[in-house]
C-alpha cells in the first residue's frame, strides 16, 4: 500500500492508539494536516503552540499515556520548547511532531527554518530528523517506545515538508530495535535484601516518595509497603496524591514550603527510603546539612539519579513498582510486615517505631499548617479560598496549578486522596502552565471535574487557551487567586530585599478578568467577600458547557509558610507567625 | 582545553561506542556542556562496523564523578556501550603536527629531536618545518615541551585514541549497573 509520508505519519499515530493531537498548523506541517481530516484522531486547535505542549502534558499526567502535540517549523517549534523542557524536568511522556522546511532547503536559512533537533536536544529524551519518508512508521514506533519506557520523557520528531509528501510503502514494525536503549526493569535481589536489612534496623525511617511512584503506577505497592511496615511517608510536590493525605502515616509535602513535620521528620530520620525522588534542591535545602543522620536507600529507574546529589547507602536502579514489591517480599522474609517474624530472624530486633511516630504526632500538633482563619477577608485569605475549593468539589477532582504562591497553597491545603489528581509544573517551574494543562487534563479525563488554581501573573501568560477550551467545549474551571502581584517574587523581596518591591505589582483590575473571561466564551465571576466564596464555587461546579473563570480578590500581604530560606539548612525552617519565630 | 588547577587529577579515558548517525557527536558534546563536565580531548571515527563509530573522550574526573559522567552518557539513545579505559590498562596513542621555526642555524637540532621521537618531517619551508610525532600521550607531551623553545608557529594534536590492553581485564560499567 502506497501512502504519502503525511498519511503514514497519521496512520502510525493511529497504530499507537493516539486519540487526540493538540496542535496548530503552518507551512511546513501543512501536508500532515490534510490526512487529519480523514482520521479518527481528534485534533484540538490551540491558540499558541506553548498551549499545545502544556495540554499534551496535562493529558499525559492524568492518563499515563503519552501526550501528542503537532506544530509547524521555526516559530511553531521554538514556541513548544518550554513545554518540552517542562516535560523533561518532570519526566512527562510527550511525542511532539514538528514540521521542517524541505530537506533541500535545510541549512539555507529558509523561511521559518530553525534547527529544531539542535535546539531541543537538551530538553528531550531523544529527537529525530526524518530524511527518508520510508523511515516514518519505524521512527514513530521508536519515539513512542522511548517516550513511555524507562524514565518517561518528551521526544520530538522533525518532519521536512518534502518527506511528508514523498511516498511510503506502508508497513508497521513488529518491534523496536534501538541497540543503545535497554531500559531497566527489575531490581537486583541482593540490593533489595540489603535495603530490607536497613529498614529492619532503623528506628526513625521515612519514605521519601517522589513523582517516580506515579510514573511507575506504584501507588498501590507503596500503600502496601507502608501498611506492612508502619513507616511514615512524605510526598513531594510531584508525588502529591501518590499516597493519600488522610492516611495517618502521610506527613504531606516536604521541602522549601513543606510542612514542619515533613521537613523535620526527614531531618531527624535515621533512614530515608527515597522512592522515585531525586533529592531536588527544593527538597534538600543546604545539602551538607540535609538529613545528616540518615542512611539512604534510593530507588530510581534512572541510574544517573543514584548518587547524583546524595550518595545512597543502597542504590537500586529499577522500576519503582517492581522494586517496592520485591522489597515487601524481602521484608517479609526477615519477618518485617509479613505476619509473625520467624524465630532467629533479624526482624526480631526491629526497633519499635512507636517513639518515632509519637514524636511525629507531637510535631504535627505543635506546628500545623495554618493561617489566620479568623480573618478570611476581605481581602480574601488565599488559603481560605483553597480550603473552600477543596471542601466544595468532588472527591476525585483533578487539581491543576501554575507556579508560585498559589501553587504552594494548593499543594499544602488540598487533601489528595487519589493518584493522578494533581497536575503541576515542578522542576521547571513554568508560569502559565495551569490553563493549558487543565484543558489537556479535561480532554484526558472528560468525566472528571478539573479545577485549576492559578495566579494572576500566571493566568496572563496563557489565558488565550480558554478560547480553545470554549471553542472545543472543554469545560475547565479556573480559580485565579488575584493578589495583583507576582506574589512569590514579592514574598522574596519582602523577606530578603528589605521590602523593596521591584517590578512585581500587576494591578487587580487590569485586565478585567471577568470581562476577559466572557470575551473568551467563559463564565466570568468575581469574588471579594468570604461569604461569596462557596456560592461562586458551587455555581462554577454547575456549569458544564463552557469554562468558568473566578477572579478571587486575595490578600497580597499573605505569605507562604513554612519556608526554608534559599541556601539555608532545613533546620532553619520558618513557620507562620501564629506558631512562633523559626518554629524551633 | 587548557588544564586548570581543578583538573589536575589523572584523566580517565572513556571509549564510547555510538550509532553512526547524524548529530551523535553534537549530542555527546551538548551533554558534556549542559551537565558541566569537562573534556580534555575527544576523538571520533567510524569503526570497522559501519553502523557504529567510536568516540574516545578523555574526561576530567576531578570536576565530576566518573560514574555520573558514564550514567548520563548511557542515557543518550545513540550510545551503545561505554568502556572506561584506565590509562594503566590501555594502549593510548596521539598524533601531533607542529610547524616549528627552524632556520638553517637550528634546523639540524629540530630534525634530530624529531628523529629521537621517531617522528617525521612532513613539510619543509624556507625557515620552518612541519613535523609529525605519534605515540603515547606522555611522550607526545615530552616532545611538545622540548620543541617549544625553537618557536611554535602552529600546533595541532588529535586527542588520544585508545583500546584496552590485551589480556587485561577492563572495567565495563554497563546498563545493568
Amino acid at each position: 500500500m502506497k501512502l504519502t509520508g503525511a498519511q503514514a505519519l497519521i496512520k502510525s499515530l493511529e497504530q499507537k492508539g493516539v486519540e487526540v493531537i493538540f496542535g496548530l498548523p503552518g507551512g511546513a506541517i501543512l501536508p500532515v494536516y490534510d490526512p487529519i481530516l480523514d482520521s479518527s484522531i481528534r485534533h484540538v486547535l490551540v491558540r499558541h503552540e506553548q498551549g499545545a505542549g502544556h495540554m499534551a502534558e496535562g493529558y499525559a499526567h492524568v492518563t499515563g499515556r503519552p501526550g501528542v502535540a503537532m506544530v509547524t517549523s521555526g516559530p511553531g517549534a521554538t514556541n513548544i520548547v518550554t513545554p518540552l523542557a517542562d516535560a523533561y524536568m518532570d519526566s512527562v511522556p510527550l511525542v511532539v511532531i514538528t514540521g521542517q522546511v524541505a530537506t533541500a532547503a535545510i541549512g539555507t536559512d529558509a523561511f521559518q527554518e530553525c534547527d529544531t533537533t539542535g535546539v531541543t536536544m537538551g530538553v528531550t529524551k531523544h529527537n529525530w530528523l526524518i530524511t527518508d519518508a520510508q523511515d516514518i512508521p519505524r521512527t514513530v514506533a521508536e519515539a513512542f517506545h522511548v517516550a513511555t519506557t524507562g524514565r518517561p520523557g518528551p521526544v520530538l520528531i522533525d518532519v521536512p515538508k518534502d518527506v511528508s509528501n514523498d511516498l511510503v510503502d506502508w508497513y508497521w514494525p513488529d518491534s523496536v530495535e534501538l541497540p543503545g536503549y535497554q531500559p531497566l526493569t527489575g531490581a537486583d535481589p541482593a540490593l533489595v535484601r540489603e535495603a530490607a536489612e536497613l529498614i529492619a534496623r532503623s528506628a526513625r525511617p521515612v519514605v521519601y516518595a517522589g513523582g517516580g511512584i506515579l510514573k511507575a503506577r506504584a501507588s498501590d505497592a507503596l500503600g502496601e509497603l507502608v501498611q506492612r511496615t508502619g513507616i511514615p511517608v512524605v510526598t513531594t510536590l510531584m508525588a502529591r496524591g501518590a499516597f493519600p493525605d488522610d492516611h495517618p502515616l502521610c506527613l504531606g509535602m516536604p521541602g522549601m514550603h513543606g510542612n514542619y513535620t515533613a521537613v523535620t521528620a526527614m531531618q531527624k530520620s535515621d533512614l530515608l527510603i527515597a522512592l522515585g525522588s531525586r533529592f531536588d534542591d527544593r527538597i534538600t535545602g543546604k545539602l551538607a546539612a540535609f538529613a545528616p543522620g540518615a542512611k539512604v536507600i534510593h530507588v530510581d529507574i534512572d541510574p544517573a539519579e543514584l548518587g547524583k546529589v546524595r550518595k545512597p547507602d543502597v542504590g537500586i536502579a529499577a522500576d519503582c513498582r517492581l522494586a517496592i514489591e520485591a522489597l515487601i517480599d524481602a521484608l517479609a522474609a526477615i519477618g518485617v510486615g509479613g505476619g509473625a517474624p520467624a524465630a532467629g530472624t533479624p526482624g526480631h530486633s526491629r526497633p519499635d517505631l512507636a517513639p518515632w511516630t509519637a514524636q511525629i504526632r507531637a510535631w504535627q500538633e505543635q506546628f500545623p499548617l495554618s493561617y489566620d482563619r479568623a480573618a478570611p477577608g476581605p481581602p480574601l485569605k488565599p488559603q481560605y479560598v483553597v480550603e473552600a475549593l477543596r471542601d466544595n468539589t468532588p472527591d476525585d477532582t483533578v487539581l491543576v496549578a501554575g507556579v508560585g504562591q498559589h501553587q504552594m497553597w494548593a499543594s499544602q491545603y488540598w487533601r489528595f486522596r487519589h493518584p493522578y489528581t494533581w497536575v503541576n509544573s515542578g522542576g521547571l517551574g513554568t508560569m502559565g502552565f495551569a490553563v493549558p494543562a487543565a484543558i489537556g487534563a479535561k480532554v484526558g479525563r472528560p468525566g472528571a471535574t478539573v479545577w485549576a488554581i492559578d495566579g494572576d501573573g500566571c493566568f496572563q501568560m496563557t489565558a488565550q487557551e480558554l478560547v480553545t477550551a470554549s471553542a472545543e467545549r472543554i469545560p475547565v474551571k479556573i480559580a485565579i487567586l488575584n493578589n495583583a502581584y507576582l506574589g512569590m517574587v514579592r514574598q522574596w523581596q519582602e523577606m530578603f530585599y528589605d521590602e523593596r518591591y521591584s517590578e512585581v505589582y500587576l494591578s487587580p483590575d487590569l485586565p478585567d478578568y471577568v470581562g476577559w473571561a466572557e470575551a473568551m466564551g467563559c463564565v466570568g465571576l468575581r469574588v471579594t467577600e468570604p461569604e461569596e466564596v462557596v456560592p461562586a464555587i458551587e455555581k462554577a461546579n454547575d456549569v458544564d458547557d463552557r469554562p468558568v473563570v473566578i477572579d478571587f480578590r486575595t490578600d497580597a500581604a499573605e505569605k507562604v509558610y513554612p519556608m526554608v530560606p534559599a541556601g539555608a539548612s532545613n533546620d532553619e525552617i520558618v513557620v507562620d507567625p501564629l506558631h512562633g519565630q523559626g518554629g524551633r | 582545553m587548557p588544564p586548570s588547577a581543578r583538573t589536575s587529577g589523572r584523566p580517565h579515558v572513556l571509549s564510547v561506542l555510538v550509532e553512526n548517525r547524524a548529530g551523535v557527536l553534537a549530542r555527546v558534546a551538548s551533554l558534556f556542556s549542559r551537565r558541566g563536565f569537562n573534556i580534555f580531548s575527544l576523538a571520533v571515527a567510524p569503526t570497522d562496523d559501519e553502523r557504529f563509530s567510536r568516540i574516545t573522550i578523555v574526561v576530567d574526573v576531578e570536576s565530576s564523578p566518573l560514574e555520573q559522567v558514564i550514567n548520563q552518557l548511557n542515557k543518550l539513545i545513540n550510545v551503545v556501550a561505554i568502556s572506561e579505559l584506565d590509562p594503566a590498562d590501555a594502549t593510548e596513542r596521539e598524533l601531533l603536527l607542529a610547524t616549528v621555526t627552524a632556520d638553517a642555524r637550528v634546523r639540524g637540532q629540530v630534525v634530530q629531536l624529531v628523529s629521537m621521537f621517531a617522528g617525521k618531517i612532513v613539510d619543509v619551508g624556507v625557515d620552518q618545518l612541519t613535523v609529525m610525532v605519534a605515540g603515547a600521550p606522555a611522550k607526545v607531551d615530552d616532545f611538545e615541551r622540548l620543541v617549544r623553545p625553537f618557536g611554535i608557529v602552529e600546533l595541532q594534536r588529535t586527542g588520544r585514541v585508545a583500546l584496552p590492553r590485551l589480556g587485561q581485564p577492563i572495567d565495563e560499567p554497563g546498563r545493568d549497573g
